[in-house]
C-alpha cells in the first residue's frame, strides 16, 4: 500500500532525504556520538524503510514512474545535480583559510602531499594483495578526500560511486575516533601539523574532530580538505593511468 | 537579485569547468577545474569574496544531503560489491591510520625545521 501511494506522487524522495537527514543531525547534536554520522544513519534508515515496504528505488531516486517508463526527476537524485556548482564552492572556504597557507607554505604542502601519497599508495598495496580488477581499484583510490572530491573522482574514472561514498564516510569516521590516540602515539603536538593529520586523513569528518583541538586544528584541517583534494585528484588520475 | 546574481557566477565556473574537462584529455571531473579558477579568480581579486559567498554558504551547507542518496544506491546491484568488503575494511581503518601518522610527522618535521632556522636567523 505504501509502495503504491510512493509510487503514484511526486516529491517522496527529495522529501524523505531531507526529513531522514534533518532527524539524523538531530539524532546525533544530542547524542553527541561521532559514530553516529548523519549521512550513514539517515541512508540506512531510508534502506530500511525502502526494504520493509518493498519501495522501489527507482522512486526513490528518480521520482514518480511515467506512462512512457521514465520517471518525473522529482527523487533525491535531485540533489546530486548540485554537487558540481558545490564542489566550486569549497574555493570559498580554501580562500578564507590561504593566510595558513603563506605563513607554513612547505609544511602544509609537503605534510599533505606525503598524506596524500600515502593514501593512494595504500590502496594499490591493498589492490595488489586481493587482486582487485580495474573498477574496484579505481573505487578505492579517493578514499581520505571530501565526499564531493571523492565522488566525482570515482564516477570519473569508471568506480562503483555508492562503495566509495561509504568508504570515505568510513574513512571520515575511522579517523576522528582515532585522532587523539595516533597523535600521542607519535608525538604529533604542533597545532598545525594536529591540523593537518586530521584533514588529509579524514577530511570534513577529521575536521569537525579537528575543532574539538583548537582553532588553529580546526583552519588546518579545513585547509587540507580542499589542498588534499585537488592533489588526490592528480595523483588518482596518474595512478588509473598505469597499467598495473 | 544577490542570489540570482551568486548562483549565475558559480554556475558559470561548473560550465568552464566542464569545458575544460572536454578539451582536456585528463580523467579530471570540471568540478575541480572550476574550484581551481574560481580559487584563483578570489586571489587575484577578480572576484570578490562577497560576489559568491552568500550563495557559496548555501550550497556547501546542503552538500552532506547530496551523498544521502548514492549510499542508499547501495541496495541496488549488490553483485558488484562481493569481493569488497574486506578491501574496504582495510582502507577505511589501516590506511586511514597511516595517511593521519604519515601527515603529522611530515608537518611537524618540516616545521620544526623552518623554525629552527629562523630561531637561527634571530640569533
Amino acid at each position: 500500500m505504501l509502495n503504491e501511494a510512493a509510487s503514484s506522487v511526486s516529491f517522496f524522495g527529495i522529501f524523505v532525504t531531507a526529513a531522514f537527514y534533518l532527524a539524523a543531525v538531530k539524532l546525533q547534536a544530542k547524542t553527541k556520538l561521532t559514530i553516529l554520522n548523519p549521512i550513514i544513519v539517515s541512508s540506512a534508515a531510508i534502506i530500511i524503510l525502502l526494504l520493509v515496504t518493498d519501495i522501489p528505488f527507482e522512486v526513490y531516486a528518480y521520482g514518480k514512474p511515467l506512462e512512457d517508463g521514465r520517471y518525473d526527476g522529482t527523487g533525491a537524485s535531485l540533489f546530486q545535480i548540485l554537487l558540481t556548482p558545490t564542489t566550486v564552492c569549497l574555493a570559498i572556504p580554501l580562500y578564507e583559510k590561504l593566510s595558513y597557507l603563506k605563513k607554513y607554505p612547505l609544511a602544509i604542502l609537503g605534510g599533505i602531499t606525503s598524506g596524500a601519497v600515502t593514501a593512494v599508495g595504500s590502496v594499490l598495496t591493498i589492490k595488489l594483495i586481493f587482486g582487485l580488477n580495474y573498477e574496484q581499484y579505481v573505487t578505492l583510490l579517493p578514499k581520505s578526500v571530501t565526499t564531493a572530491i571523492g565522488m566525482s573522482v570515482s564516477e570519473s574514472l569508471g568506480g562503483i560511486v555508492p562503495v566509495t561514498v561509504l568508504l570515505i564516510a568510513l574513512t571520515g569516521l575511522v579517523g576522528s575516533v582515532i585522532a587523539s590516540f595516533t597523535m600521542k602515539l607519535f608525538k604529533i603536538k604542533h597545532p598545525v601539523a594536529v591540523g593537518l593529520a586530521c584533514g588529509t586523513a579524514a577530511h570534513a569528518i577529521g575536521t569537525s574532530r579537528a575543532r574539538e583541538f583548537g582553532e588553529i586544528e580546526e583552519a588546518m584541517s579545513g585547509l587540507s580538505i580542499a589542498v588534499c583534494g585537488i592533489m588526490t585528484v592528480v595523483l588518482a588520475s596518474v595512478m588509473a593511468m598505469i597499467p598495473i | 537579485m544577490k542570489y540570482l546574481s551568486q548562483i549565475t557566477l558559480i554556475t558559470a565556473m561548473s560550465l568552464v569547468g566542464e569545458l575544460f574537462t572536454y578539451f582536456i584529455p585528463l580523467p579530471i571531473p570540471g568540478s575541480i577545474y572550476g574550484l581551481v579558477l574560481l580559487l584563483v579568480l578570489l586571489m587575484t581579486g577578480l572576484v570578490k569574496l562577497s560576489q559568491v559567498k552568500a550563495a557559496g554558504d548555501f550550497f556547501l551547507s546542503l552538500m552532506p544531503i547530496m551523498f544521502v542518496s548514492p549510499l542508499v544506491g547501495l541496495i541496488e546491484n549488490t553483485d558488484a560489491y562481493r569481493g569488497l568488503v574486506l578491501p574496504v575494511l582495510l582502507a577505511s581503518t589501516v590506511s586511514t591510520f597511516l595517511v593521519m601518522a604519515v601527515t603529522g610527522v611530515v608537518s611537524q618535521a618540516l616545521i620544526k625545521k623552518t623554525e629552527g632556522k629562523e630561531g637561527h636567523r634571530d640569533a
